[in-house]
């Protein structure tokens, strides 16, 4: 098995998983009906890709199926993002959150639909499609509460700025990365500044500062959590924990 | 979609059958639309005395996929068609072009508006776009939110005849 690639796909699949899981926290939350049912769309989007990275993750090791790596695995185990473990708090942090990640995620998605690994790259397609929404839905809502009242644009702003020093992680490269970078010319670092002009523009037009930090947070790609990934995989994990092989 | 039935009638009986089976299949999200009519079904092959039917995705996270590959194994025993598997596959992801044009004439009937325009365009455009109320064909409505009641669909409002309505998302 290629270590590499296959650290690589879960990666990808674990930041899927758990974003999607924080989102649908939401589910019967959201601050009106459409807003909730639109969360709960965009995490449901979520899952789904995450299921597809598992499934291409088990078809290179034997024995394992998508269900093994989702309830399966610990906390160390776990290759995502430290930002999007991050907990929702209010409306406002999990735009933020959202925002942050989606602009990211639709670029390096836009990297991998053109790659050279046939299986990612199929995924990618699929999945660029539904990320151009969510990309959508959470600048429209970083502008609306920036641009809104005074209390949406304090908020909003608190919200960047706690959770900036985590986006350094998007671009720091694990193992995994750098193969990718070598091999099919995902190359990180290029996204970088791309990010930043895409997210700056919106924060600007949103009548927000962008939040500077010299203090990254790093480490979930290497399985260095904070405490917080515990309690989404004690939920997440219940029931094959208490009840192993447990099926539908 | 090029023209179904002309592409039809150069396969061979037994799998102008099974496509006749599919027919009967309904999406259960949209209970108008044909597993067929949605463009979902990518090949129907026999291998090994074995029916193997390509199905595809329309969403990652489509709750529905699961029900329609064991809707489409339980219409194939029905038929008789006992030996037959389905298999998932996204070697291009599916696209609102593959609805057939029964299928989005079905979609407007039962008040749903049909995907409208192309999504090469790019998905974010979409939202820009005029959608044409299904009740009474006015071009004066508004979107009231990206995402609707499934993930295949925007929730629109019509300011002439005040109704709201579920639009079917280029994708
Ligand atoms: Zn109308």
């Amino acid at each position: 098995m290629n270590k590499d690639l296959h650290n690589y796909i879960i990666q990808l699949g674990d930041n899927s998983l758990i974003l999607g899981h924080r989102i649908s926290e939401w589910c019967g939350h959201g601050p009106v009906l459409e807003q909730d049912i639109a969360l709960t769309n965009i995490a449901l989007d979520h899952v789904g890709q995450a299921r597809m990275y598992y499934q291409l993750a088990a078809t290179m090791e034997p024995g394992k199926t998508e269900d093994d790596y989702a309830y399966l695995r610990t906390v160390t185990e776990y290759k995502n993002l430290l930002l999007l473990e991050q907990e929702n708090k209010d409306f406002g942090y999990t735009i933020a959150r959202s925002f942050y990640y989606d602009q990211f995620h639709l670029l390096i998605l836009r990297v991998l639909k053109s790659c050279g690994n046939k299986d990612l790259s199929e995924i990618a397609a699929q999945a660029y499609k539904e990320v151009s929404y969510h990309c959508r839905f959470s600048s429209d809502w970083v502008k609306r509460l920036g641009d809104g009242t005074e209390e949406s644009h304090r908020r909003i702003q608190r919200a960047l700025d706690e959770f900036f020093p985590y986006t350094a992680e998007f671009f720091a490269p694990s193992e995994a990365d750098n193969y990718m970078a070598g091999k099919y010319g995902v190359d990180l670092s290029k996204l970088s500044s791309q990010w930043s002009v895409i997210v700056e523009n919106i924060v600007r037009e949103a009548t927000l500062t962008m939040p500077t930090t010299p203090y990254p947070q790093l480490g979930g790609k290497q399985g260095r959590h904070s405490e917080k990934l515990g309690f989404i995989l004690t939920e997440l994990q219940y029931m094959q924990r208490t009840y192993p092989n447990s099926t539908w | 979609m090029v023209n179904q039935s002309s592409i039809r009638e150069q396969l061979s009986t037994e799998i102008q059958d099974i496509y006749n089976v599919l027919d009967t299949v309904l999406d259960p999200e949209v209970p108008v639309l044909t597993v067929v009519d949605l463009g979902i079904i990518r090949n129907v092959r026999k291998e090994n005395g074995t029916i193997q039917v390509d199905i595809c995705p329309t969403y990652s996270g489509c709750p529905a996929l699961d029900v329609i590959a064991i809707d489409i194994k339980f219409a194939l025993d029905q038929a008789c068609f006992t030996n037959s598997k389905v298999n998932y596959i996204l070697d291009q992801p599916w696209t609102t072009n593959w609805i057939s044009e029964d299928g989005k004439r079905k979609l407007k009937e039962y008040g749903i508006a049909p995907p409208q325009g192309s999504p090469d365009k790019g998905q974010l455009g979409e939202m820009d776009k005029t959608i044409i109320c299904p009740i009474c064909d006015s071009k004066n409505t508004e979107m009231i939110s990206a995402f609707g009641s499934t993930a295949c669909k925007s929730l629109y409002r019509c300011k002439d005849c005040l109704e709201p309505f579920d639009y079917f998302k280029c994708h």
